[in-house]
């Protein structure tokens, strides 16, 4: 490779996003369908590429591949690269974007050309943010989503858009503002903010602490982990369809990847010491959102709280910090990214026809809607984690991974799987099945655009279900490499609080001995 | 030193020449032309300010004394020279459609511009009490004097005498305070204060340290001495409010750092915690009374206070790397309050100025390059990346945390999402609400502001190096 294929590939969405700027005028049709097409097309290629860089890549390494380094702000440079942790979340981003544009097509009609460089922008972000090994740029391209996802929930959104747009915003700014401070905190230790340096760096175990700390007031938001989700039941219902698929299928992932990134191989340490905090926050994120899940009247609402609980499984996993407990969560977010994005878009294809969201309003589908009510189903059972769907591999490797570390932990959060049966089932039950509403007579099943939409999204769920190993044997080796690096880091730490304590108890003996000589 | 045995003498203070014979100049032009010339007059005050900074750009490189020690020529006043005299020529070229709607036009207003200019000038580079206070009043009183400008309007007039009396009692603290500093070193000059205070400082030298801040605080609108800006800033002719909230706030920071970098280097921990008070009071305050405002003049008067408190935590961390960055917010600073109130002045309907806040309401579908380049401006003035006012923000307090103050840059960070909350709510009339009627075509001078001013803060992190690399070397000549 020559050529700076992640650097392209970062920002080609922008360069589609200038063109649909120079090219359309106006809101006329023709500039409508100009701007949709660029998009669409600008997706395509993007996804193209980002698939020639899988095809390039080295599973059997576990160091930054397609490394591209310029000199920038002088604290920080261009720093971008990928490993088998980062590649498949920038895969995720690059093959759901023309599925969202795909998804738009018909259902957005006012200012067309504004939501198609929003969500080019948002692309470039989001690919950024998984490809930068610098903290500053990390920092750059992870805040900056704010904005487009701001715009899209604000100008396209529901009802409520106001509001939801404002509380996701200022929630995850103000987690992020403390993790600005950590990295500049982190800069005056390491006096760098590159990531592969800081990866090998040793923070003094005190700083480690706060910073972990700083790191998860952002993570945690981004995740949500409970009690920091509430902004993402108002973004996910007052949402566009497409920025629903978005927010749930990779913004989500930017907590999960920040703390595989961050957290648990630069604060190995403070990871260790505050796994159980963690874990007591997935448990009850995992049953308690699963429970509020099965009380929600609105189909939205009620897929954001599973998706709250689904991401109590990643965090659980990840801070058992054992192989298959971070495999585990890895899988399981690109599972999760598929399956909710599919299953917020299932909602989208009902709603465009009804323009409810209600689940009361909606009830015998399946007379009328055959292929639809497969399709649901299908991501239904992948969202309960049936065996055969991709969901089934990431729960089941999360909760092995953190059964080796906390029985308990594990057996509480298997309750999870059963409560997720619940709600998906009851809602499955309710919405396609029973008598067929009066108002639902003449609703027409999905044509082959929304059919070409959820066509990659069934062949995915399915294969990942019974063919895992294409997810994990990518991040197999930078996944042990986590680890053993993470194992080192506590040890270090381990040691160095067993040299103070017995400098601390030898301390009054070795005084004792020289008063003994002096006295002498 | 050089002193003044020839006209080669004079060279470090030419561009302070060109402005004030300038001035005179354009009086002389407007005394005969009368005032159907003030067009051409500030065309010509332009066309100063632009040569002074030329003439600045081409003296040779290196520190320069003059006037026995009191007028210093160094980078960081070339840095804060050539942003002042940018802030001026920005804040006139604002003006010159105002004026000529309005009906306004006096020449003496390009003059008066030139000589508070000149008075900034004097005032950077000012390095004793002495020259302190020339320079501070020289830049005050032409600025009273352009804030009553309208002075058939009440509400004008009350800024001018509001600014003047409260601006007065300030200057006079500030003297009580220089006198005082004078009283217990036995000097005015900055580096002899600071040869007779590195031991430490007697508790009247304090006194005197304090009543100096107070002075500055003033100018620079920081909290607790900010009561006269919302006022001031409402009350007077927008183009004047722009040229208040660019130009001066430059000088008032350098003359802040400056005075405590050069002067009291061995007495930092007094000083620190006014600094820090006045920095947290100042953001504080910034972020949550403008919340309730609704006029978009008052928003920005609070959200200029706020912008000081940042920039003072550049000079709380008393580093070279605290300098930097408080050079760098102000480059920044003056091109995000240009470009708004670009769009501010652009706001008319019906041959009528409008001020509310939901006047800009769905101001993307009537003129959506306006509301595309306030936006850029609102994102910045946020300091949400990429804009450059993230840059900004980021490098004051990467000072901060070097320097130990992590609780004033926890709060610091903490209040600008709570800032965050206003600028939001701008780009949500602009964006979300539904159209009001829209404005008049934007004229070009306005154009040409907003969309250079957008262009910088959308563009900064392209290659953010030019100005970091200069504002290095700046900050590193204080030292």
């Amino acid at each position: 490779m020559n050529w700076p294929i992640l650097s392209v590939t970062t920002f080609l969405p922008l360069l589609g996003a200038l063109l649909i700027i120079i090219m359309g005028r106006g809101d006329s049709p023709v500039a409508k369908g100009t701007a949709r097409w660029i998009a669409l097309w600008t997706t395509l290629i993007t996804f193209a590429i980002s698939l020639l860089m899988v095809w390039h890549f080295d599973p059997s390494s576990s160091e930054f591949q397609f490394v591209e380094k310029h000199e920038w702000l002088g604290v920080a440079s261009y720093h971008m690269g990928v490993d088998g942790i980062s590649l498949p979340f920038v895969i995720l981003t690059t093959a759901l974007m023309p599925i969202c544009i795909l998804a738009s097509w018909t259902s957005v009609q006012k200012r067309v050309k504004e939501y198609m460089i929003a969500f080019l922008v948002l692309e470039t972000l989001m690919v950024g943010t998984f490809a930068s090994l610098d903290l500053v740029l990390f920092y750059l391209f992870f805040e900056g989503g704010l904005i487009p996802m701001f715009l899209i929930i604000g100008i396209w959104g529901g009802p409520r858009r106001v509001y939801a747009s404002f509380k996701f915003f200022l929630y995850t700014l103000l987690g992020s503002v403390l993790m600005l401070l950590a990295i500049m905190a982190m800069y005056w230790s390491a006096h760098t903010t590159d990531i592969t340096v800081l990866l090998r760096h040793g923070f003094p175990v005190g700083l480690q602490k706060w910073a972990w700390f700083a790191f998860f007031a952002s993570f945690a938001v981004k995740m949500p982990m409970w009690p920091v989700h509430t902004w993402l039941p108002d973004a996910h219902v007052e949402a566009p369809t497409a920025g629903s698929v978005i927010l749930a299928a990779i913004l989500l992932k930017m907590g999960g990847y920040g703390f595989l990134r961050f957290s648990l191989p630069m604060f190995p340490a403070a990871s260790h010491d505050f796994a159980p905090f963690i874990f007591t926050l997935s448990v009850v994120a995992i049953v308690y959102t699963s429970l509020v899940a099965l009380m929600q009247e609105d189909v939205k609402k009620l897929i954001a709280y599973s998706s709250v609980a689904h991401m109590g499984f990643v965090t659980m996993g990840i801070f058992a910090a054992t192989t298959q407990g971070v495999s585990g969560g890895i899988f399981q977010m690109i599972s999760h990214g598929l399956v909710s994005g599919a299953l917020f878009l299932c909602v989208g294809v009902v709603y465009d026809r009804m323009h409810t969201r209600e689940i009361a309003v909606y009830g015998g589908l399946v007379n009328r809607m055959p292929l639809y009510a497969a399709i649901f189903m299908l991501f239904t059972m992948a969202n309960v984690g049936l065996p055969g769907t991709s969901g089934f591999v990431g729960e089941f490797l999360s909760l092995l991974g953190t059964f080796q570390i906390n029985t308990s932990v594990a057996a509480i959060a298997t309750l999870g799987v059963i409560l997720s049966a619940c709600y998906a089932l009851w809602l499955y039950r309710k919405i396609i099945f029973g008598p067929l509403k009066p108002a639902m007579e003449g609703i027409k099943d999905i044509g082959w655009r929304e059919g070409l939409i959820f066509a990659p999204l069934v062949a995915l769920t399915i294969l990942f279900g019974v063919a895992p190993n294409l997810v994990l044997n990518v991040s197999a080796a930078s996944v042990d490499h986590l680890l053993a690096r993470y194992d080192q880091g506590v040890k270090a730490a381990q040691a160095e609080e067993a040299a103070a304590k017995l400098a601390q108890a030898a301390g009054p003996t070795a005084r004792e001995v020289k008063i003994v000589s002096v006295a002498r | 030193m050089n002193e003044i045995t020839t006209l080669h003498g004079l060279m470090p203070i030419l561009p302070e020449l060109v402005l004030a014979l300038g001035a005179m100049v354009l009086l002389m032009i407007g005394v005969v032309g009368g005032e159907r010339n003030s067009g051409f007059v500030n065309g010509l005050a332009i066309l100063m300010l632009v040569s002074a900074g030329g003439v600045l750009l081409a003296l040779p490189a290196g520190r320069y004394t003059m006037f026995g020690g009191s007028f210093v020529l160094d980078d960081y006043a070339r840095y804060l020279k050539i942003l002042a005299l940018t802030g001026s020529a920005g804040a006139l070229l604002l003006s010159m459609d105002y004026l000529k709607i309005e009906k306004q036009q006096k020449f003496e207003y390009g003059a008066l511009f030139l000589l508070s200019t000149l008075g900034m000038m004097l005032l950077i580079s000012a390095a004793d009490l002495i020259a302190l206070y020339l320079g501070l009043e020289l830049m005050s009183l032409a600025l009273y004097v352009v804030a009553a400008f309208n002075r058939d309007s009440a509400k004008s007039t009350e800024a001018g005498l509001k600014y003047f009396v409260l601006g007065a009692l300030s200057s006079g603290m500030l003297l009580y305070g220089a006198s005082l500093i004078y009283g217990f070193t036995g000097t005015v000059s900055f580096a002899g204060i600071a040869k007779a205070t590195h031991a430490g400082a007697s508790i009247g030298l304090v006194f005197g340290l304090v009543f100096l801040f107070v002075g500055f605080c003033f100018k620079i609108s920081a909290v607790p001495f900010h009561m006269w800006t919302p006022d001031v800033y409402e009350g007077a002719p927008t183009p004047v409010t722009a040229f208040f909230a660019s130009a001066p706030k430059v000088a008032g920071v350098a003359i802040f750092a400056r005075a405590t970098i050069m002067a009291f280097p061995g007495i930092i921990h007094e000083w620190q915690q006014i600094v820090v008070f006045v920095s947290i009071a100042s953001m504080a305050l910034g972020a949550f009374a403008a919340i309730g405002q609704r006029n978009i003049k008052r928003l920005l008067a609070y959200s200029s206070i706020g912008h000081m408190g940042f920039a003072l935590v550049g000079i709380a961390a008393g580093t070279q790397q605290g300098i930097q960055g408080v050079l760098i917010y102000m480059a920044i600073y003056v091109s995000m309050t240009l470009g708004t109130f670009a769009v501010v002045l652009s706001m008319r309907r019906d041959g009528q100025a409008v001020e509310n806040i939901a006047d800009l309401a769905g101001l993307s579908r009537t003129h959506p390059t306006t509301a595309f380049f306030l936006l850029i401006l609102m994102f910045s003035l946020a300091g949400i990346p990429p804009m450059a006012g993230f840059f900004a923000k980021f490098y004051v307090f990467l000072a901060a945390i070097n320097a130990g103050l992590y609780a004033l840059a926890v709060i610091g960070v903490v209040t600008s999402v709570v800032g965050a909350y206003y600028y939001l709510a701008i780009v949500k009339t602009m964006y979300f609400d539904d159209p009001a009627p829209g404005f008049r075509p934007m004229p070009l001078s306005l154009r040409f502001v907003l969309g250079v001013a957008g262009l910088i803060n959308l563009l900064f992190f392209v290659y953010p190096a030019a100005l970091v690399g200069v504002a290095a070397v700046a900050a590193k000549s204080l030292f």
